[in-house]
């Protein structure tokens, strides 16, 4: 028989810590701004059904960037939640801070528990009545929040978008400026500059100057209009969604069989 | 026991397909007994971008019952990414409504009318139900309520899908004032203080509320009408 060998609880966190951030790595990024008028959404996501960004109610959406199956559990589990607490209380009681920390108590309870934690980082922003009283929440695979404000990048190359965003934007962007400066950020900083096809764009906002559901698409035909030749013309070269196994396929099923360990963990 | 007597209800509701799409509207009154308990409720919903839902019956159950359904349709689009078809709607009505029959037993019966515009076929459903939560779709124009007979054979002599929007406003303000003519549980038109049918279109557009300043000009054509002939428009009968 043998005798299991002792592992510190510093060595466990760390060792689930960098399996985490490995995953997340892998993934696609995501950019997250406030603009004079609402907050944007931008993802590099080239499935047009699996989507990275997602409305959870009236004022409230969600970004993700990680493995595609956890965070759908995350955001369906999200809709419930305000669905739920809005039938029973009122439209008004669902707030963006009370579903921040059901997202926390998650997450942390499946980082200390779980064999194995979520691969994920999401944001989940409520817009305010004015753009003082917008919220973004940032929540980290081991369940900690952090409060932000101005923009977030989530992802593989989320330091570099950072510091592209940090140089550029400015309180009070108008859209369509915000929208160019995320384009350019996620085209610059990605494994290599590149131009992202139009199609392969996931833009949405929620949107100041509506009532009741605020939460958009901004359609293919939009972005086109708004970023010109900022963006290569919509290419057939999809077929790389669903396929596992593709670096940075991060909307795909799942990671490459036997490349991060992920399956034979769990 | 009765129970039915205890909580406001009596309406009259009306749906009518024209030209663009369907056109669904209510009068305002709600009585309790013989007391009117509310001159100015809104009885028409929607239900979400394409469907509305016109109630008619116990008004608690029935606010709560569209309640039900508005959180089920936006919660089913929200996590599915697609809305629901319209047979699902209706028929997902139908279940919620028959979860009520107890109560409607008691006396307590709520039962709602719903119209939508289809966006799959490009045309417009009208589907009206029973207390056991039967669906029933209809043709043309249909009408709920204490009022609804009455509603209905004004309907039936007036109506034509082929209306422009302005006519089909007009058509359904008619139905709605020969109910109220006849029904004292159905309100008609509150000229002093200015309160109309509630008058909704769905179209492929989506679900729009006909703003007052329009109702009101057509309020007034039709009592204008009226002091002239107090029963409404004649039928043509042809023929003879």
């Amino acid at each position: 028989m043998s005798v299991p060998f002792y592992v510190s609880p510093e060595q466990i966190i760390k060792d689930k810590a960098d399996f985490a951030r490995k995953g997340i790595a892998r993934g696609r990024s995501v950019v997250v701004t406030q603009y004079d008028e609402g907050i944007l959404f931008v993802a590099e996501n080239p499935s047009r059904t699996l989507h990275k960004v997602a409305e959870i109610y009236d004022r409230i959406a969600f970004a993700a960037v990680g493995k595609y199956n956890e965070f759908e559990s995350l955001r369906v589990g999200g809709v419930r939640l305000a669905d739920m607490r809005g039938f029973a209380y009122d439209r008004a009681d669902v707030t963006g801070r009370s579903l921040a920390n059901a997202y926390a108590t998650t997450l942390g309870t499946i980082f200390t528990e779980a064999s194995k934690p979520y691969e994920v980082e999401i944001v989940v922003a409520d817009l305010g009545k004015t753009i003082d009283e917008d919220q973004i929440y940032r929540l980290r695979f081991d369940g900690s929040v952090a409060d932000e404000r101005g923009f977030v990048t989530m992802g593989g190359s989320a330091d570099a978008l950072s510091k592209h965003m940090r140089k550029e934007w400015s309180p009070g962007i108008s859209r369509s400026g915000a929208l160019r400066m995320c384009v350019q950020a996620l085209s610059s900083a990605g494994h290599e500059p590149h131009q992202i096809p139009v199609n392969q764009l996931e833009v949405a906002i929620l949107d100041r100057t509506r009532s009741g559901r605020t939460f958009t698409r901004l359609p293919s035909e939009v972005l086109s209009a708004e970023l010109g030749n900022q963006v290569s013309p919509a290419s057939d070269s999809t077929t790389v969604e669903d396929t596992p196994g593709e670096s940075g396929g991060d909307v795909g099923l799942s990671d490459d069989p036997g490349g991060s360990g992920t399956n034979s963990v769990s | 026991m009765d129970a039915g007597r205890l909580a406001p209800h009596g309406t009259t509701i009306v749906a009518s397909k024209f030209a663009n799409g369907v056109l669904l509207a209510g009068d305002r009154r709600a009585t309790m007994g013989h007391v009117i308990a509310q001159r100015d409720i809104d009885k028409i919903f929607a239900a979400d971008q394409f469907t509305g839902v016109g109630v008619a019956g116990s008004a608690g159950i029935a606010v709560d019952l569209v309640r039900l359904f508005q959180v089920e349709l936006e919660h089913y689009e929200k996590i599915e990414g697609t809305a629901l078809s319209i047979e699902g709607k209706a028929n997902r009505l139908g279940t919620l409504l028959r979860g009520n029959l107890g109560l409607a037993m008691q006396g307590l019966a709520a039962l709602p009318l719903m119209a939508g515009f289809d966006p799959a076929n490009d045309r417009s459903r009208i589907f009206s139900y029973d207390v056991t939560g039967g669906r029933y779709e209809e043709h043309d124009y249909h009408s709920i309520g204490s009022g609804a007979f009455f509603a209905r054979g004004s309907l039936k002599k007036l109506h034509d899908s082929g209306h422009s929007r302005e006519q089909a406003i007009y058509v359904c303000l008619q139905a709605l004032y020969d109910a109220a003519d006849d029904d004292s549980a159905t309100g008609g038109p509150d000229l002093t203080r200015r309160i109309f049918p509630v008058v909704t279109l769905i179209t492929a557009s989506g679900f729009e509320v006909v703003d007052e300043e329009t109702l009101a000009s057509s309020v007034s054509d039709l009592i204008n009408n009226r002091m002239r002939r107090p029963d409404g428009p004649r039928a043509e009968i042809g023929g003879v």
